[in-house]
């Protein structure tokens, strides 16, 4: 059944769950069901990113690098390292140099093995711990802390190191001016490696663990997680020129829900040539699909589930053994369980603590030959693996070298559909029939949360987190509300 | 126990590009000009679970946000930890982060403060806003104040 657009939509119940939780940012979700409670619509809106483009527009190129970090408080590094790649060619540089490409991998790394901490930890493992259904007073960080002090501390530690990461390699904590066109402004001394190098085995440790952790909640439960929420689609990544999982550099991969190649090695300066972006009249947000297939099954998935299932292999041991134990769990297809994002991301935090060990060792990263540069280019394209999936970044500028025009395409915007078909199988498994409650609700917050999207940008003044659950008869008339307040209790109110 | 070499932390968080959710960023810009002693002065995007390690072994934390309820030109109150269930987003809450921090961290928790200046418009690529401005002065000197009396020399 079609659940994206219903038939006669005035004659139906409305149910708004505004904002979602434990995501990053304002996002919605509206279900329309009719007087048996049969769920005829589900669709998630989000605020996006668009306006960043103009934004954007009128500033000179070498400002990008740093300009774009603040589109986003939760991975400001994707986006300083995407405009970074796209200066590069800007200014004609068409090989960085190999302490150059090692730091800007380095704090790549360190940005990813915090993201992916953060959300598994602190994010989603209430869910998985706890299960969707627990006491919604309870299902929470606080709980777990409670609960599992160790996991909660683990997690608080392993976010730690990334950001530590990122501080030494962009410079600063916050608005880090590492990456700059051509290169990076400067490599790592000895006492800093010496830093690094101090936590790098328990935090390689902790990362072995929290892949463990994830292999036994899904061993208790291995129906529900490959059934809940599941959906078959392409999928998009980057690999590296020889196949590898690879999340920094590499060609446009795209593969088919049977894992057939829909196209590979495909350079990112053609990406135009291979995806496009459609748009629907109940979204401010686009709907990007791969061209020769089309906009209705054109759409893909990004992010770690994509790139574990895209990649022919891990450079790293410990991560590509888990790699293989993954995709034994959907032989000879590629895993596309939603709850297997989870999976595939803890995977990724092994590889990027394993790269960082490899990396803190390697010589070149002290290196003093830190900028490449060539004949300037009016056009310049920077595209990366960011936690989330693949984003790109796109910039004209003019003889002055001053953007003219700019196209951003961001993680959470390729998975835009594939999040829609997610909560619509949600609302059929476990919606469909029946009235709605919290935990039901939360249902469509957990499928939502496995891809763990990035839904706005960093302003969360205080006072500004509400959350209201509205439902509405046939008639309009609003029936019942549901309001989440600051301290998590959830109150209904009758009208 | 080792005391933090500097004793006094004033951490602050905002988004410089979004108007006068610049509050944050930019009092501390303004307080670092200072050089106060004793104190360290931090700025992120967003208040993280990793800043509990941050206020390990301090005495005083003083934490410094945008607030669109607050009275004008601020709200300068002292707070406790508190299981608030806030963090529904990759953002938490300084009472909530006081609580984790009681569970990660080996030390005693600080004396910590809650500074909320009043901000008024918060769109992508705002100036900071002329009330806001005025708000920022007075909790910048309240601040300094309040150190002052709070930390003999």
């Amino acid at each position: 059944m079609n659940l994206e657009t219903a038939e006669n939509p005035q004659k139906l119940k409305r149910i708004a769950i505004e904002p979602v939780t434990r995501v990053e940012g304002h996002g919605k979700v509206t279900l329309l069901q009719d007087e048996n409670n049969q769920i005829k619509q589900a669709r998630l809106h989000i605020a996006e990113f668009r306006g960043f483009e103009k934004f954007i527009q009128g500033r000179p190129y070498w400002e990008l690098p740093v300009l774009v970090q603040r589109l986003c408080g939760i991975c400001p590094v994707s986006h300083h390292l995407a405009a970074a790649k796209a200066t590069d060619m800007l200014v004609g540089c068409e090989q960085l140099t190999p302490t150059a490409e090692k730091i800007r991998r380095l704090m790549h790394y360190g940005q990813t093995l915090q993201s992916h901490a953060l959300h598994f930890f602190h994010l989603c493992s209430p869910d998985l711990l706890f299960g969707y259904d627990d006491d919604v007073r309870h299902r929470n960080i606080v709980g777990v802390i409670e609960d599992n002090p160790e996991i909660a501390k683990q997690g608080v530690l392993l976010r730690k190191y990334g950001q530590e990461v990122i501080r030494l390699t962009a410079g600063k904590r916050v608005h880090g001016t590492g990456a700059i066109p051509g290169g990076v402004n400067k490599s790592l001394n000895r006492e800093e490696i010496a830093y690094l190098e101090k936590d790098i085995s328990q935090i390689l440790q902790w990362s072995q663990g929290a892949v463990e952790l994830i292999k036994q909640i899904i061993e208790q439960q291995p129906d529900y997680h490959q059934s809940f929420a599941s959906i078959e689609s392409n999928m998009l990544s980057i690999t590296g020129r020889n196949g590898e999982l690879d999340i920094y550099d590499g060609d446009l991969k795209a593969t088919d829900a049977n894992g057939e190649l829909i196209f590979n090695h495909v350079a990112a300066t053609q990406y135009n040539d291979y995806l496009a972006e459609g748009i629907k009249n109940w979204s401010y947000m686009k709907f990007p699909f791969i061209k020769s297939i089309g906009a209705e099954n054109g759409w893909y998935r990004v992010g770690p589930l994509a790139r574990i299932n895209n990649c022919e292999f891990i450079n790293t041991p410990l991560a590509e053994e888990q790699r293989k134990l993954f995709r034994a769990f959907s032989p000879g297809k590629p895993v596309h369980s939603v709850l297997a994002y989870h999976w595939a991301r803890l995977i990724e935090l092994l590889y990027c603590a394993e790269a960082i060990e490899k990396l803190i060792q390697d010589p070149d990263i002290q290196g003093s030959e830190l900028v490449n540069k060539g004949q300037m280019q009016a056009t310049g394209i920077g595209i990366l693996e960011a936690p989330r999936g693949t984003l790109f970044h796109h910039y004209e500028i003019n003889d002055e070298g001053i953007v003219e025009k700019a196209n951003l395409i961001v993680s959470t915007t390729n998975n835009n559909q594939a999040m829609n078909e997610s909560i619509r199988q949600v609302a059929v498994q476990y919606l469909d029939g029946n009235e709605l409650t919290e935990p039901l609700l939360n249902q469509v917050e957990v499928a939502i949360r496995a891809y763990d999207p990035c839904l706005s940008c960093a302003t969360h003044a205080m006072g500004k987190m509400p959350l209201e659950i509205e439902l509405v008869d046939i008639k309009g008339n609003t029936r019942n509300r549901l309001f989440k307040n600051s301290n998590g209790d959830f109150t209904r109110q009758p009208i | 126990m080792t005391p933090h070499p500097k004793a006094v932390l004033i951490l602050t968080w905002g988004n410089p590009s979004r108007g006068d959710d610049a509050l944050g960023p930019l009092c501390h810009d303004k307080l670092t000009a200072q050089k106060l002693k004793n104190v360290e002065i931090l700025t992120d995007f967003q208040l993280q679970i990793e800043h509990c390690t941050d206020l390990e072994n301090r005495k005083l934390v003083i934490f410094v946000d945008a607030s669109v309820s607050a009275k004008t030109p601020f709200e300068f109150s002292k707070i406790s930890a508190l299981k608030d269930h806030s963090y529904n987003t990759h953002a938490v809450s300084p009472q909530a982060l006081m609580a984790i921090c009681e569970t990660v961290n080996s030390s005693t928790l600080p004396e910590c403060w809650l500074m909320e200046i009043r901000g008024y418009q918060f769109g992508l690529g705002k100036p900071l806003s002329t009330p806001a401005a005025a708000n920022l002065e007075a909790a910048q000197q309240a601040i300094e104040d309040f150190i002052e009396n709070k930390i003999p020399e």
